[in-house]
């Protein structure tokens, strides 16, 4: 039979077997700034490339013309998720770079904060990878409790998102009974909610098809690609900075490490459902712990580091030591130690890592950010390949990847 | 016995009453018929029926997520129906910082969104640049892109965002039918080097 | 035999003699010193015979004022069973800075190279895919070098007085 001429392909565009697909770095399955390239054969994936760098913001040379207490607005900017964890994590860095000894009562408030905010980061994760499976409803669902954690940064320091939470040293004020009464009706509220958001999910037949098996990484591999976090915790790896290098009194919380075994997207889920257990009973016990302080030690919220910590505004007004300090720390003519310091914390997706040089001037020489998702982002190719496209979809949600903290 | 669970709620109010209505426009009305101008007309249902879309960025785009959940519902707004398309967008929602690799994207977004279309910035990085006086930030969307609303904030409250949205919503209701074919406006696109 | 920071540094003197230097020890992390020339070496040493399987952190530093050791490569290596970090500081002349890529032995450093290739103009000799990742491709110089100035340069509604730089 003689070929039919009459159509004029482009040369080679049916010899070629594969379709090359864009996606992003606008699109709603992205949820982000992401563009990945693919090369799809029908439905399967065969390969990927990803550019990143769309929200690069330059925070690390930014860090070198900021003091210390400028650089929390721009950790706030990292995984906006869970900002008060970066923003402690920063904080936690300076404390340990200038050896300021910090009141047991100000670790526990923190674990509070921290811990809420690694709820809300989980919460929204595994909310949208439901959306992303279609079930919009748990997203919608979750929401309405995210308000509650809100409230209580609200309460704390008056902001919703990016908190800015906290000073070098402590908190900005001591917490209220509102927020405290806030706190309490999130412990009640929040387990019920919890529990119905996993009964939605964990056992749906259409959750798992979809989920179980797609995006799985082996242990050895995710350690190669530098996860950390719920993701290599989900290859089976229980590496947790809270543990491993406790800060801000970790050590005295009883609490387990939840880990999967196949490091697929159920696994990545289930971890993040468990540690949000987790959390809730951290904050039970910090909220304990906190209680029991009595008397003068209740009102302690603070370190006594007058080179950093801003005085009240009233001795400010009144008192010539207070006003020098905080003349001081506002025209940032703090001069630093030298010498370089890295600090860790476990932040919601990952080991948030601080690498901080100084040449003994009033900003740090060199700030540099470990970014988790910007280290395991990488491996992105690899879990999809061979995979359908709709997972593909599925396995980047799974993988919490926040656009402002990859790109930085 | 059997489980039966009576509704013990009760009796809502009427439905009737709880429905609200967009005050109808100036015109003259009588039994069976209502005159008034065609592009108070058009400007009503544009305005209760935007579509926008979302380009969201970063922390603001995780405000603008709480906007349109469950808690301040967006919808309410007569937008219930958030598109990624632009082709099918009227109202161009710009949340999060854009840095210099994303500029031409969002004006290719822009480009391809049919007439008439508004821009509304969201927050301090889309309006100025905001905290990032840095090498790799486009310092405000509007050196690439005309705007019309500007929100302020770091990020801006959900109903900061609500608030921006009923300013657009005002302009909308407010705007002749023949802007988009104006000189003014054609020398504004012209000023940004479209058309 | 449970590894320290003393062990560390005596196993790796006794392999490497003078080639790795400046020991210190900051907030409890070992970190020294090494020749550029031979970084995968040590690397490869502290991967198979300690346990430091686990890259955790790639970046440069620039020291301007530091003659011929401008550039400064910092890895921060993890070893997860012993639970115990090191630091290995590589300097490079700003003129010629090439280092050995790790990208071989840990997928995790591709990316990071990227990065500080884009930051620092480092030239990692071996790396598949060396191109800018952060900033636009056209970009013609290393924005985190300490000569290259935070803002930009083009911008002109600036009131450089109403900034204290008039």
């Amino acid at each position: 039979m003689e070929a039919q001429k009459n159509i004029d392909l482009p040369q080679g565009s049916i010899e070629k077997k594969t379709t090359t697909l864009n996606i992003g770095p606008t699109h709603p399955a992205t949820h982000g700034v992401f563009q990945n390239i693919m090369e799809i054969d029908g439905e399967r994936v065969v390969s990927s490339e990803q550019t990143v760098g769309f929200i690069h913001r330059a925070f690390e040379k930014l860090a070198e013309h900021r003091n210390l207490y400028q650089i929390t607005p721009i950790t706030d900017r990292l995984n906006y998720c869970s900002s008060p964890i970066n923003n402690m994590g920063w904080h936690i860095t300076c404390e340990r770079f200038l050896k300021v000894e910090i009141p047991k009562r100000v670790d526990y408030l923190r674990v509070i904060i921290m811990e809420l905010a690694r709820i809300s980061d989980h919460l929204i994760c595994n909310s949208i990878v439901g959306v992303d499976t279609g079930a919009y409803t748990g997203f919608l669902y979750v929401m309405q409790y995210r308000e509650l954690i809100y409230e209580i940064y609200e309460e704390v320091c008056g902001s919703r998102l990016t908190t800015n939470i906290g000073r070098i040293g402590g908190f900005e004020r001591n917490f209220t009974n509102t927020a405290f009464t806030k706190l309490e009706r999130f412990l009640n509220e929040y387990p019920k909610v919890l529990k119905e958001f996993e009964s939605l999910f964990t056992r749906n037949r259409i959750f798992m098809e979809r989920t179980q098996g797609t995006g799985g990484i082996t242990a050895a591999r995710a350690m190669n690609y530098g996860f950390t976090g719920p993701n290599l915790r989900a290859a089976g790896v229980d590496y947790d900075v809270r543990v491993a290098n406790p800060y801000s009194s970790y050590q005295d919380f009883d609490f387990t490490i939840p880990v999967g075994t196949t490091g697929d997207n159920y696994d990545r889920f289930l971890v993040r459902n468990a540690e949000m257990w987790q959390s809730l009973s951290i904050i039970k016990q910090a909220y304990e712990k906190v209680q029991s302080f009595k008397g003068a030690e209740a009102e302690i919220f603070h370190a006594d580091v007058p080179e950093y910590y801003l005085p009240k505004k009233e001795d400010v007004y009144n008192n010539m030591e207070a006003l020098i300090w905080h003349f001081k720390i506002i025209m940032g003519e703090v001069h630093l130690p030298k010498g370089q310091i890295y600090s860790a914390v476990e932040g919601g997706n990952g080991e948030l890592g601080f690498y901080l040089v100084s040449d003994g001037g009033r900003t740090p020489f060199r700030l540099h950010f470990r970014r988790p998702c910007f280290i395991y982002y990488q491996a992105y190719p690899e879990l999809i390949t061979g995979g359908m496209l709709s997972d593909a979809v599925v396995t980047m949600s799974s993988l919490n990847l926040i656009a402002g903290e990859l790109d930085a | 016995m059997r489980p039966v669970r009576f509704n013990i709620h009760p009796k809502e109010a009427e439905i009737a009453d709880a429905i609200s209505m967009a005050p109808a426009p100036d015109g003259i009305g009588g039994d069976g018929f209502f005159a008034t101008q065609l592009s108070s007309v058009v400007g009503l249902a544009r305005k209760n029926s935007l579509w926008p879309l979302p380009f969201a960025t970063s922390c603001c785009g995780i405000e603008f997520m709480a906007t349109m959940a469950s808690h301040y519902d967006l919808a309410r707004f007569g937008s219930e129906r958030v598109g990624f398309s632009p082709r099918q967008c009227d109202l161009l929602m710009v949340m999060g910082t854009i840095a210099k690799k994303m500029a031409p994207v969002l004006r290719q977004v822009y480009l391809q969104m049919a007439e008439p279309r508004w821009v509304i910035a969201v927050g301090a990085c889309a309006s100025s640049g905001g905290i990032f006086d840095t090498y790799s930030v486009l310092q405000g969307i509007d050196q690439v892109i005309p705007v019309d609303v500007y929100v302020p904030g770091c990020p801006p409250r959900p109903e900061a965002i609500i608030d921006g949205f009923m300013k657009i919503q005002d302009l909308v209701g407010q705007e002749s039918i023949r802007r988009r074919n104006g000189e003014q406006y054609k020398a504004l696109l012209n000023s940004y080097g479209i058309q | 035999m449970a590894l320290t920071n003393i062990s560390i540094q005596e196993k790796l003197v006794e392999k490497f003699d003078d080639q790795v230097s400046t020991f210190s020890t900051d907030s409890g992390i070992l970190s020294f010193e090494a020749l550029a020339a031979n970084n995968l070496k040590v690397i490869q040493f502290l991967y198979d015979e300690l346990g430091f399987t686990f890259l955790t952190d790639l970046c440069g530093v620039n020291y301007p004022d530091q003659k011929d050791a401008e550039i400064v490569v910092v890895y921060h290596l993890h070893n997860f069973i012993e639970n115990i970090r090191v630091r290995l500081s590589i300097a490079v002349p700003v003129e010629k800075p090439d280092v050995f890529t790790a990208s071989k032995l840990f997928e995790s450093a591709n990316w990071m190279e990227r990065e500080t290739y884009d930051f620092f103009g480092v030239n990692f000799i071996g790396h598949s895919n060396l191109k800018r990742i952060l900033n636009v491709d056209e970009m013609d110089y290393f924005p985190l070098r300490k000569e290259f100035p935070l803002e930009d340069q083009t911008r002109i509604d600036k009131d450089d007085e109403m900034f204290g730089r008039g």
